[in-house]
């Protein structure tokens, strides 16, 4: 594997980082809020893989801003969802793999994902098209595979996901190894249980159910709740293509699932979360204050959002018109979505939750060996 | 001109914690209430957004505090830090107050770390706003707007119109221009003069120079000098002070918690001239960092210099600013600028003092000195591990006690006897009424917040009712009398 080592933060950036972490650590007010704080606290130097570790727990809620003494204008200029964001935008392109298409992603992210979804669009089509195939005409049965053989889709959509799943686990590695933990320190079944917890429910934007400041400073819960919906829904849909898969190939059942089956139920309740979640996390992130977003994230972020409800709703216009003779291009239209998803997961907004989730590990980690040396000591 | 300030039921000066609570309970009470806080909005809430807790009675666990803190034991501890300083009535009825604290915080939005949390030992004594003070302050803001409170920023008290003892008007400076505002009553919540520049000059001589103001720049005491002034009495005089040690690097205003350094007990402290001038193991730190600041204040130069070796680093809350580094006592004398013979042969007089014991932080240990002046009693260790570190110190001014003399009602009372109808305080203005002198942590926002209620609760009785209230009149005639 190359070494992940190869970019390092920018001066400034690691200046203001350690800065950010000299003061908090000698001030500490914020430490019931999240995981950053008490992990923050067992430490006395902040090297760049403390940075990158923090930044990454960092779950971008705001309240430690509004709660800071020293945010600007105090001269300290404390602004910790800021800072972290901008080393956490840092370390996406350092543990992408291959790096310089993370880059290109970063810097223009939606322009990259619409001209991606036209480009596929169109060769699909083309070349349904040049092997004959009946793109405008209604299939009555609404089978895709009419359109697409099952063999081409599967082939294609196998690669491009084995290809996203390998990228995002040398991305997962790679931090790993720069946040200073060793492969064998993954085996860790009650860490990682810890750490399911915490990403599952989204403990650290609890503070007792009172939620957090995104997008305002006023406390609410719907962050955590649109996060939900996002990510339930896309878990949701990912389980309905796999049952699809399973009917398919295990229960030999070649046409179209009802509207009764387990696919279509699951596809139908994930595509709801799928559209809601990510138009309201939309909603939220225009509503957020400017002074804490790092703005050059936003396309990366607006590409993601953008990406699944389009997916979800073309789904659902499939579903519905699968006997029409919209289904061709809708059906080009839908799969190049969702190859463009593919494509674009191991550089976009997507690699938040392996990178998050993986802090979440470490820190699930930190404690137990806090535990244990309390216990000895 | 007025600018439509001026009708209000209550006018609360200030905009800390005293001063929210009171405005919070007189509306409670019925009033409608301004605000006028001469800091802008970003500043707002004084030194009140640099706090962390506040210390409550109570006889069982609660959510946010562990086991049990009587009154009796409470009282006693501030009559230990007082050394008997207090006035036993108003210091009883602020414990039992207490008791009702966090539950009428949190009414508002104030939110607190669970009991448990938490890197300081005061779990047990003390309550801590979740994010700190200014989180508690913003909640507190919140629920004002919500109520209708209104609250101008950039409002500067300036003067006040009193005859006979009653509240008529101030003269507040908004955004360069002369308002003023009148009101039913009043309720000074603007805390000490600790960076009135001049008044410390005035009390302290010319050392007051360099001394470094932990906490807001807003702080002026202008309120406290008209009321005093114009024949309210006063409690405790100029120069008493909440001062510690803090890192000579801090800024002038607002460095807050940050600054402060705990590594004095560790180590060794010499002044300008190199030589040591008081036991740096006396007792725990807790107890003593409230000293230290009176102590450098006391030296050439107002500047100390606190030595530790490597043993000591880890050893102690980490702070701001880095230390001065060196591989030998000579070197590190030099870059502090200090008399390098002097520190050397300081620091070989010392190591050649300690005698054998074992360390233990945690406990008075018996590591200490032997047949120097003065003495290191506890936790001294030679300093001979290298790198070897130093910090500039300076006395760092948190608060000045100097205040409004009021009775349990939180009524300013008047010199030479009786008391103001409609003029209240409540907070550093006067929290020289409980704490004599001395400081136990978190007893600032107790006392806030307690005189802060009571006060908006009787201003608000005073404005409401102010023609028939016979108990208020005699109440009057009984101060007049006494
Ligand atoms: C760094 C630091 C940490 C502290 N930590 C704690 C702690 O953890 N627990 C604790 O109990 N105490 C602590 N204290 C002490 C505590 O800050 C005070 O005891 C308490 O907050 C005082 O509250 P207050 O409302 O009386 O004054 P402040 O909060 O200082 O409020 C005074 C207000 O009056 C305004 N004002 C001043 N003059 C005028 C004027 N002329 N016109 C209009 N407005 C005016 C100011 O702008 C300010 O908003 C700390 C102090 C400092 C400096
Ligand atoms: S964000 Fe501000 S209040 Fe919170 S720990 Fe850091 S310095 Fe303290
Ligand atoms: S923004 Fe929220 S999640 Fe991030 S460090 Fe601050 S409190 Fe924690």
């Amino acid at each position: 594997m190359p070494q992940a080592e190869l970019i390092v933060l920018p001066a400034e950036l690691l200046a203001e980082g350690q800065h950010l972490m000299t003061v908090c650590n000698a001030c500490r007010y914020c430490e019931g809020y999240c995981a950053v704080w008490k992990a923050m606290e067992t430490r006395l130097v902040f090297k760049e893989s403390d940075l990158n570790y923090l930044s990454n727990l960092c779950h971008n809620c705001g309240e430690c801003y509004y709660s800071c003494q020293y945010a600007p204008p105090h001269e300290f200029a404390i602004n910790p969802p800021k800072t972290l964001a901008k080393i956490r935008l840092h370390t996406y392109e350092l543990y992408a793999w291959p790096g310089p298409l993370a880059k290109a992603f970063q810097n223009n992210g939606l322009l990259v994902s619409l001209l991606t979804v036209v480009l596929l669009t169109g060769s699909m089509a083309a070349g349904s098209l040049m092997m004959g195939g009946r793109l405008f005409e209604p299939v009555h049965d609404g089978n895709f595979y009419k359109i697409i053989p099952h063999s081409v889709m599967s082939l294609t959509f196998g690669v491009v996901g084995a290809f996203a799943a390998v990228a995002l686990l040398i991305g997962f590695l790679r931090f790993w190894r720069n946040v200073g933990e060793s492969y064998s320190t993954l085996a860790n079944p009650r860490a990682l249980l810890r750490a399911a917890k915490d990403v599952l429910t989204m403990t650290n934007l609890d503070n007792d159910g009172d939620g957090c400041s995104y997008p305002t400073q006023t406390s609410s819960e719907s962050l955590r709740w649109l996060h939900h919906l996002t990510f339930y829904g896309f878990l949701s849909c990912f389980i309905a293509t796999t049952l699809g898969a399973i009917y398919y190939y295990v229960l030999g059942q070649h046409g179209p699932p009802g509207y009764t089956s387990l696919p279509v139920i699951f596809g139908t309740v994930g595509g709801i979360g799928l559209i809601v979640g990510p138009i309201g996390l939309l909603i939220l992130m225009q509503r957020r204050n400017r002074d804490i977003v790092d703005k050059s994230q936003s396309g990366m972020d607006v590409a993601f959002i953008l990406l699944l409800v389009l997916i979800a709703v073309t789904g659902f216009l499939l579903l519905v018109l699968r006997q029409s003779a919209a289904m061709g291009a809708l059906l080009l239209v839908h799969l190049s979505l969702v190859m463009t998803l593919f494509l674009t997961i191991p550089y976009g907004k997507f690699v938040h939750g392996i990178y998050r989730s993986g802090a979440l590990v470490k820190w699930a980690l930190e404690r137990s060996r806090q535990t244990k040396s309390k216990v000895a000591a | 001109m007025t600018d439509g300030l001026s009708g209000f039921d209550v006018l609360v000066i200030g905009g800390g914690n005293a001063a929210m609570a009171a405005a919070l309970s007189a509306r409670e009470g019925g009033a409608t209430v301004l605000v006028l806080e001469s800091a802008p909005k970003d500043f707002r809430a004084g030194n009140s957004r640099h706090t962390r807790d506040l210390r409550c009675m109570h006889d069982a666990p609660t959510p946010v505090m562990s086991g049990a803190y009587t009154e009796d034991e409470f009282y006693k501890d501030i009559l230990s830090v007082t050394g008997g300083k207090t006035d036993e009535k108003l210091a009883r009825m602020t414990i039992r107050a207490s008791t009702e604290c966090t539950e009428w915080m949190k009414q508002y939005g104030v939110r607190f770390q669970h009991a448990l949390g938490g890197t300081l030992q005061l779990g047990r004594t003390n309550a801590f706003f979740l994010g700190g003070g200014k989180a508690m302050m913003n909640s507190y803001y919140a629920a004002a707007e919500k109520r209708d409170i209104k609250v101008v920023y950039d409002a500067e008290v300036v003067d006040l119109d009193v005859v006979d003892g009653e509240f008529r008007s101030a003269t507040v400076l908004i955004g360069g221009r002369t308002v003023k505002v009148s009101a039913k009553a009043v309720v000074a919540a603007s805390g000490g003069f600790e960076a009135n520049l001049e008044w410390l000059k005035e009390a302290w001589g010319p050392i007051a120079d360099n001394f470094l103001i932990r906490g807001t720049p807003y702080n002026k005491g202008k309120v406290l000098k008209r009321l005093l002034a114009l024949g309210v009495d006063s409690v405790g005089d100029a120069k008493a002070a909440h001062m510690v040690a803090i890192d000579a690097r801090a800024p002038k205003f607002d460095g807050g918690i940050v600054t402060r350094l705990d590594c004095v007990s560790l180590g060794i402290v010499v002044n300008n001239k190199g030589e040591r001038f008081y036991d740096e193991g006396e007792d725990f730190w807790p107890k003593r960092y409230a000293i230290w600041g009176r102590l450098v204040a006391e030296q050439p130069d107002q500047i100390g210099h606190c030595i530790i070796d490597s043993k000591a680093m880890g050893q102690f809350m980490p702070s701001v600013f880095p230390p001065l580094e060196a591989q030998s006592i000579g070197e590190l004398a030099k870059l502090m600028m200090l008399p390098v013979d002097a520190v050397e042969a300081t620091v070989k007089a010392y190591n050649a003092a300690v005698q054998p014991g074992t360390f233990n932080h945690e406990t008075l240990d018996d590591c200490k000195t032997v047949g120097l002046h003065p003495e290191k009693t506890h936790w001294a260790l030679r300093i001979d591990k290298p790198p070897f570190y130093a910090y500039g110190l300076r006395p760092g001014l948190t608060f000045t006690y100097l205040g409004v003399k009021v009775n349990e009602r939180a009524m300013a009372l008047m010199k030479g006897g009786g008391r103001s109808r409609n003029i209240f305080a409540a907070g550093e203005i006067m929290v020289g009424n409980v704490l004599g002198k001395g400081y136990a942590a978190g007893i600032g926002v107790t006392v806030g917040t307690v005189f802060g209620r009571i006060a908006g609760r009787e201003a608000a009785l005073e404005a409401l009712n102010c023609e028939d209230r016979v108990v208020a009149k005699e109440e009057v005639a009984h101060y007049a009398a006494s």
